[in-house]
């Protein structure tokens, strides 16, 4: 256990958790523009970035490697969003291409800066599977810091983004531009998907994005709570995953926050307050047991609502 | 056979076979699926490996088709649920995948199976893994393998054509000539994943996405008829594989890599200049048809 108490896993530590947060707030949005498989797209598009922002620089540095990514990551938007409109491809096809022709050039790009530095000095490859106990001082300062801005932006914002989400009708109304909504939401995604990747790695980091808000969804029918239960799971997935895979030499870390995640999932989509299975079990036994059946129940709720 | 030679024609049948799956594949709009697929399959050969402790043939196949399936069960039912399609995806895909991950890098160890070559293959190694048989010689057993796929998979499509084909244009149509949409829908998944772990075998996760959707939207740019899209799409994916083999060897680099981005290459030059739908093309219509208002259609 003297691992967890070490300084340098307690600021890791901090880090996942904040990524978790931030990722289950971005998320949120992105299960509301029906994009959830976006983040898939963009997280594998990053990696060539990566290796080509290390060629260049010959070494690891997180603030260019971060810069790549991002840029990669654009890049690969920009790509599907042409695709689509340019031509008859549906996005989910456009997203495949991209996904795997991107990924298929990172790891060639990979392979030959794994040859060239010899081995694997160049420390590149555990940003496949993420691996937080390779994160240092630096890049952990760095991923809490742009974690907290995307997280103090979607709080701060809240209710523009409400508006954005499902009345975009009145957002014109009320003089916000969606387009710089969606340009706004297009960056604050590609951040999070950034610098999730050294935790996370590029494959699995997408689950970070995904799970959580559908686990919330299991609780609540008010987008404010949904946000806030989402954050909450996906930084305790975050932080419970992070732990677990310290525990172990060389465990990687992403498929340990992506596994505490849909435990979290699975938890919520039996025994979720608003639609779990069991929960609506429980209720359909009681309306029985109040010896009424459920459609009179159904027609006297229809009828109050008619009467409102 | 030379070395050269195997290596080439493995990634062709590869090339081949989800090259004709993917036409269907994304018809139906479900690129997305071959990619989790793709991925869960890797449960599906670590889970066969922890209970047979064999890694080759029938064992695996039979692990990675019930993983294909388990996933489009599960999404489906997720997605009854309530869950968003897309969403319900990547909560599956992910989840499958990282419990594979995790069972490789903690317990099963580095017993032949290890991430590295579950996401690129051994593609290299392929050639050296040799049974024999009658008639055939000695040949690789991956080689072997994917044979055998590709005749599934042509087979399939030859009895069922007329279903996929109905179910994949017009799914109410379908439903009134009564055939049976979701008994279709299992089948094509099954050939999926059948399709999947061949391939993943030889070239790993990766390369199977690039093939499955790739060739086959690019072929979709080119034409308008099913016959001819699914002889393009085979085309390109052995073209794919030739040409990344070619730069893989000339940069000293992952094969299914390699491969991978030559799909990305052929789509690239087809979404420039298909005279059907590429760029190029369009762009020349435009000019046309403003100089013939008239005429153009």
């Amino acid at each position: 256990m003297h691992i967890l108490l070490g300084s340098n896993t307690q600021w890791v530590l901090l880090s996942t958790l904040a990524l978790g947060m931030a990722a289950g707030l971005v998320g949120c949005l992105s299960y509301w523009k029906r994009q959830s498989l976006m983040s898939d797209a963009l997280s594998h598009a990053a990696l060539p970035g990566i290796v080509i922002a290390f060629m260049l620089l010959g070494q690891k540095d997180i603030y260019v490697l971060i810069i790549g990514a991002a840029i990669s990551a654009l890049l690969g938007a920009f790509f599907i969003q042409w695709i689509r409109s340019a031509t008859r491809i549906s996005e989910d096809t456009a997203m495949g291409i991209v996904l795997s022709v991107f990924f298929g050039l990172g790891i060639m790009l990979l392979t030959i800066v794994n040859r060239t530095v010899g081995g694997n000095q160049s420390g590149l490859d555990t940003f496949i599977f993420g691996q937080a106990a390779a994160m240092v001082r630096k890049d952990v300062r760095m991923m809490t810091m742009l974690a907290i801005i995307v997280i103090a932006l979607v709080t701060f914002l809240f209710k523009e983004w409400k508006i954005f989400l499902f009345d975009p009708g009145f957002a014109k109304g009320m003089g916000l531009s969606i387009r710089s909504m969606n340009v706004l939401y297009l960056g604050m995604l590609v951040v999070t998907i950034v610098i999730g990747i050294q935790a996370a790695g590029v494959i699995l980091m997408a689950a970070l994005l995904i799970i959580p808000p559908v686990s919330a969804r299991y609780w609540t029918e008010s987008f404010k709570r949904m946000m806030m239960l989402s954050a909450l799971f996906g930084g305790a997935a975050g932080a419970i995953g992070t732990i677990v895979s310290v525990l172990g030499k060389g465990w990687p870390t992403g498929p340990f926050i992506v596994v505490v995640s849909s435990m979290i999932f699975v938890f919520s989509l039996f025994f979720g307050a608003k639609k779990g299975i069991v929960t609506e079990m429980l209720q359909q036994r009681a309306r029985k047991r109040q010896n009424e059946p459920a459609w009179s129940v159904a027609a006297s709720s229809t009828l109050k609502e008619g009467n409102q | 056979m030379s070395y050269t030679a195997w290596i080439i024609l493995t990634a062709s049948l590869v090339g081949l076979s989800c090259g004709l799956v993917g036409v269907f594949l994304i018809l139906r709009r479900m690129a997305m699926m071959a990619d989790a697929i793709s991925h869960t399959v890797l449960l599906g050969i670590v889970t066969a490996y922890l209970v047979t402790r064999e890694l080759h043939g029938i064992h695996m196949l039979i692990g990675a088709v019930i993983a294909g399936l388990v996933t489009a069960l599960l999404v489906q039912w997720f997605h009854q649920l309530g869950v968003q399609q897309d969403a319900s995806i990547g909560v599956v895909f992910t989840t499958l995948f990282a419990i594979g991950v995790i069972l490789i890098s903690t317990s099963v160890g580095n017993v032949h199976l290890d991430v590295q070559h579950a996401l690129m293959g051994e593609i290299t190694f392929v050639p050296w893994n040799r049974i024999d048989l009658p008639l055939l010689g000695e040949i690789p057993e991956a080689a072997f393998l994917l044979m055998i796929v590709l005749l599934i998979v042509l087979i399939s499509i030859l009895a069922f054509y007329k279903g996929w084909k109905i179910t994949s244009f017009d799914p109410a149509l379908a439903v009134s000539l009564g055939i049976p949409a979701a008994a279709m829908h299992y089948l094509f998944m099954g050939l999926v994943s059948v399709t999947a772990v061949a391939s993943f075998d030889a070239v790993g996760a990766i390369l199977v996405v690039a093939m499955l959707v790739t060739p086959a939207a690019s072929a979709y740019l080119w034409t308008d008829r099913l016959i001819v899209m699914l002889a393009l799409s085979g085309g390109f994916g052995v073209a794919s594989a030739v040409i990344g083999y070619v730069i893989a060897v000339w940069l000293d680099t992952s094969i299914s890599a390699s491969m991978a981005f030559a799909t990305g290459i052929l789509f690239v030059i087809s979404f420039l200049f298909s005279p059907l739908h590429g760029l190029a093309s369009k762009y020349m219509r435009g000019k046309s048809s403003r100089a013939l208002p008239k005429n153009s259609v």
